[in-house]
């Protein structure tokens, strides 16, 4: 089965939430088990609140995009922002690094979401955004494959 | 869901109860009333009781380490109590069990930091 969902939304903080839960309601069809849509709902909330702050430097302006993909008994969830990306994505993922200790960021984003998803990959460069691609397999359809 | 935070005083124990989903949007509003509730009082420790919180982030995290920070300078101890397991593994993810004691709930949490209910 291949079926995909985008969403494109303001860079508000107030649309975390929404983000989140849509991308879980969309989801729901491959019956994950809740622990796997929570972690689901993390990831999201981690990259559209990075793309809110980092990106876009919480001005309101600007759009986050959403790429949803079900395909293999696994989503691959794509959020991209046009925001002013960063020279050095390596330091970005390291635990506990925050490049706005002022804002008491805890500096896990990054680690939650390779924590969570089975891959993640970060593309960026200063003044072109940045690209955040994860992917994740179900344990269900795991088992059914076999 | 919505987030929503209550505070109650016991003794010197700040009692912090949150609800719903606890997210960037949302820390913004709870740092503003924890500071507050943290500075206009005297108080010595804080109880964090996640029973009703659906959902954190690391945003939530932040908050929480912020606020710890503030305990600590005054000598104070952090407790939180009544954890879901999905914020449970955000928690150990994130190594905060090193510096914040978790309890059952929010009794037990209270009986440790010497407050009789």
């Amino acid at each position: 089965m291949n079926n995909e969902m985008h969403l494109k939304f303001s860079a508000r903080s107030e649309n975390e939430s929404f983000a989140r839960v849509s991308v879980a309601a969309f989801v729901a069809q491959m019956d994950p088990t809740m622990d796997e849509l929570t972690e689901i709902k993390t990831v999201v909330s981690e990259a559209v609140t990075n793309a809110i702050i980092h990106g876009y430097g919480e001005n309101g302006d600007g759009m986050v995009y959403i790429d949803c993909y079900l395909h293999d008994g696994a989503v691959e969830i794509d959020i991209r922002d046009e925001g002013v990306g960063m020279e050095n994505v390596e330091q970005a993922r390291q635990p506990l690094y925050t490049s706005k200790p002022e804002l008491e960021r805890s500096g896990m984003g990054f680690t939650i979401m390779e924590n969570f998803m089975d891959e993640v990959e970060v593309s960026s460069a200063p003044g072109h955004g940045t690209t955040v691609k994860m992917k994740k397999f179900f344990k269900k359809s795991e088992t059914l494959c076999n | 869901m919505s987030f929503s935070v209550e505070f109650d005083k016991k003794q010197n124990v700040l009692l912090v109860r949150m609800s719903g989903e606890l997210d960037h949007h949302s820390s913004e509003q709870l740092k503003t009333k924890w500071k507050e509730q943290l500075h206009n009082q005297d108080i010595k420790h804080v109880v964090i009781n996640l029973e009703m919180l659906s959902f954190m982030d690391s945003s939530g995290l932040g908050v929480i380490l912020g606020r710890y920070k503030e305990v600590k300078q005054i000598g104070g101890e952090m407790v939180v109590c009544s954890i879901s397991p999905a914020v449970q593994r955000l928690f150990e993810l994130a190594g905060m069990f090193k510096i914040i004691r978790l309890e059952e709930n929010e009794k037990y949490a209270l009986m440790s930091l010497g407050v009789a209910s």
